[in-house]
């Protein structure tokens, strides 16, 4: 089984976002970057089932040069190769039109993506790469098995879930639940660093958004704290006050 | 020109969403000055089609054969394409459930749009065509200027209220040529929890973190949800630990929530769960540590042990139900 697993950069989870004066950015100094959480999942699930039924897991990086060591990280992690596209992400679009042009011609099994990056939430790439390839697509999947050319998924829905087959290739997008993300070990850390990293340059791509403005959530006002026995208080303000409900 | 709006529905009945959808796409039609249409997709009856003329769709195709029952994205997205050149839509709405997500991004490959997910508010047309979107996971909130001549926006749930606007029902059937490429997944089983209220279009919700101590504590959790016809959700840590499934994890690395009111007990509210939970209305804290960040970014509290407090507080809301209902 050939997998590609397509991996963003993205802030640490415990990262406090500010951005520029101008509002147009956002400001990445002193920032710690990592593998976006759900994208590490993805990878965690097609390292289990190529190790499982042999095969192979290539992780594809859309960046410039600062961002290997995320790539490396996915490499001690367990992934076969990589390849980076040398060009800074400008939007989800962008992103899946490189990850199609690459995979094209490569007869990948399985492109699987996280549901979505914690930075610009776009849940978008796997939709937009399926389309681009002419392949089926199942996003925000918290359950993959493989059986044969069968892939069996459990997809989120709203109150619950839905079971769906489908026919390898496809083009799959993942969430929590469908493993547990690893933490590399030495030897994999050892080895990461002679594993093949492939650079590749961008296909050209036309503009149709652009990110403008930037801002944070309005701060609550300061809370108002009512007395653990007066809970009826709480149920009144709720009501009255707040009505909510 | 038109504003094309995707009404998704769940066994044949349209959802809140649906109208909030229809609410959207008519005021972005109505300030552009053409028509809103409404495109349904499956086995709905015209009764139920006709409701979505109420909230502003002048015209409703509806694609219902047996091949479009169940949802394929990739089959459900070409309709909507299709569907969009037929009636010569310059803006696509559809709603960011969980099918929506998968769905949108296709349509706006199709269309070569520029396609923005998770929007909070009325694009602003006055110069160009903005919309505003959450990013770094409820941290912060992007604007978007499409530049593309077809724009497609799918519509956070719970973010903009359903209005009413009563048009003439116009129900057309629309039959577009179906590519059996488009027909590869295949829906095996559809599990449904009848009596839960769905997370992400909640409009209260009742979460509990590790100040519960243990998934056996969930039944007080579970009752104050009922009695308020909220939905069950939880903190990371909760989850991770199997204490309640990840379907109900809100925080950075979970679902965004956007309800009225999110009532949060035994959650000491770090950076990513507070990320999840911004773009909620109302929020009530109730938790032991006066010291708990999260106070710091709620409107209401209760500094108390949970175990004490929630008994009560259910009793108080039957009261008050009793009352007022």
């Amino acid at each position: 089984m050939k997998i590609l697993v397509c991996i963003s950069n993205v802030p640490d989870t415990t990262t406090k976002i500010n951005f520029s004066d101008d509002a147009k950015s956002f400001v990445t100094a002193g920032v710690q970057f990592i593998i976006n959480p759900y994208d590490e999942i993805a990878l965690t699930r097609a390292l289990e089932l190529t190790e499982a039924q042999g095969g192979t897991v290539t992780v594809i990086h859309i960046g410039d040069a600062s961002s290997e060591p995320t790539i490396r990280k996915a490499l001690a992690i367990g992934a076969t190769d990589a390849v980076r596209i040398n060009a800074l992400p400008r939007d989800a679009y962008f992103v899946a039109k490189q990850i199609a042009a690459y995979a094209k011609d490569q007869a990948f099994d399985i492109i699987i993506t996280g549901r979505e990056s914690i930075d610009y939430n776009g849940s978008q790439v796997a939709s937009m790469i399926g389309e681009l390839l002419d392949l089926p697509s199942v996003s925000i999947v918290k359950v993959m098995n493989v059986e044969g050319t069968i892939v069996t998924l459990e997809r989120e829905i709203e109150g619950g879930k839905e079971v769906i087959n489908c026919p390898l290739p496809l083009v799959v997008s993942a969430t929590e639940g469908m493993a547990e993300a690893r933490i590399p070990n030495m030897r994999g850390i050892m080895s990461a660093r002679t594993k093949p990293l492939t650079t590749i340059e961008a296909v050209e791509v036309p503009t149709l958004l652009q990110y403008v403005k930037y801002d944070k959530p309005a701060a609550r006002s300061q809370v108002k704290l009512v007395a653990a026995d007066d809970v009826k208080g709480l149920v009144d303000l709720l009501h009255i006050e707040a009505k909510a409900i | 020109m038109s504003v094309l709006v995707y009404a998704e529905n769940s066994n044949g009945k349209f959802k809140k969403s649906s109208f909030e959808v229809v609410s959207y796409g008519y005021s972005i039609a109505q300030q552009m000055g053409v028509p809103c249409v409404a495109i349904s997709i499956g086995d709905v009856t015209n009764d139920e089609l006709a409701r979505l003329s109420q909230y502003g769709a002048s015209k409703i195709v509806s694609v219902n054969n047996d091949q479009m029952k169940a949802f394929v994205n990739q089959a459900y997205g070409s309709v909507i394409a299709e569907a969009a050149k037929v009636e010569e839509s310059t803006v696509v709405v559809l709603s960011a459930s969980f099918s929506g997500k998968g769905l949108a991004p296709r349509v706006a490959v199709k269309l070569e749009a520029g396609y923005v997910d998770g929007a909070v508010s009325l694009p602003d047309i006055s110069a160009g065509f903005t919309v505003r979107k959450g990013a770094f996971s409820g941290k912060a909130f992007a604007e978007v200027s499409l530049s593309s001549a077809v724009k497609v926006i799918a519509l956070m749930p719970n973010a903009y209220k359903v209005i009413e606007n009563a048009q003439t029902p116009n129900i057309t059937a629309f039959s577009p040529v179906f590519n059996n490429n488009d027909f590869k997944t295949m829906i095996k089983e559809i599990v449904r929890a009848a009596d839960k209220v769905s997370l992400p279009e909640a409009e209260i919700v009742v979460s509990g973190g590790r100040g519960l101590k243990g998934p056996e504590n969930w039944g007080m959790v579970e009752e104050l949800a009922n009695l308020l016809g909220a939905a069950t959700a939880c903190s990371k840590p909760v989850s991770d630990a199997h204490w309640r499934p990840h379907s109900e994890h809100v925080g950075q690395t979970g679902i965004a929530v956007s309800p009225n009111l999110y009532i949060a007990i035994g959650i000491s509210g770090a950076i990513q769960h507070l990320a999840g939970v911004s773009s909620s209305k109302v929020i009530v804290v109730i938790n032991k540590d006066p010291e708990a960040p999260f106070f710091k970014a709620a409107d209401y509290g209760i500094v108390g042990d949970a175990f004490e407090v929630i008994p009560k507080l259910i009793e108080a809301v039957k009261e008050f139900k009793s009352v007022n209902a």
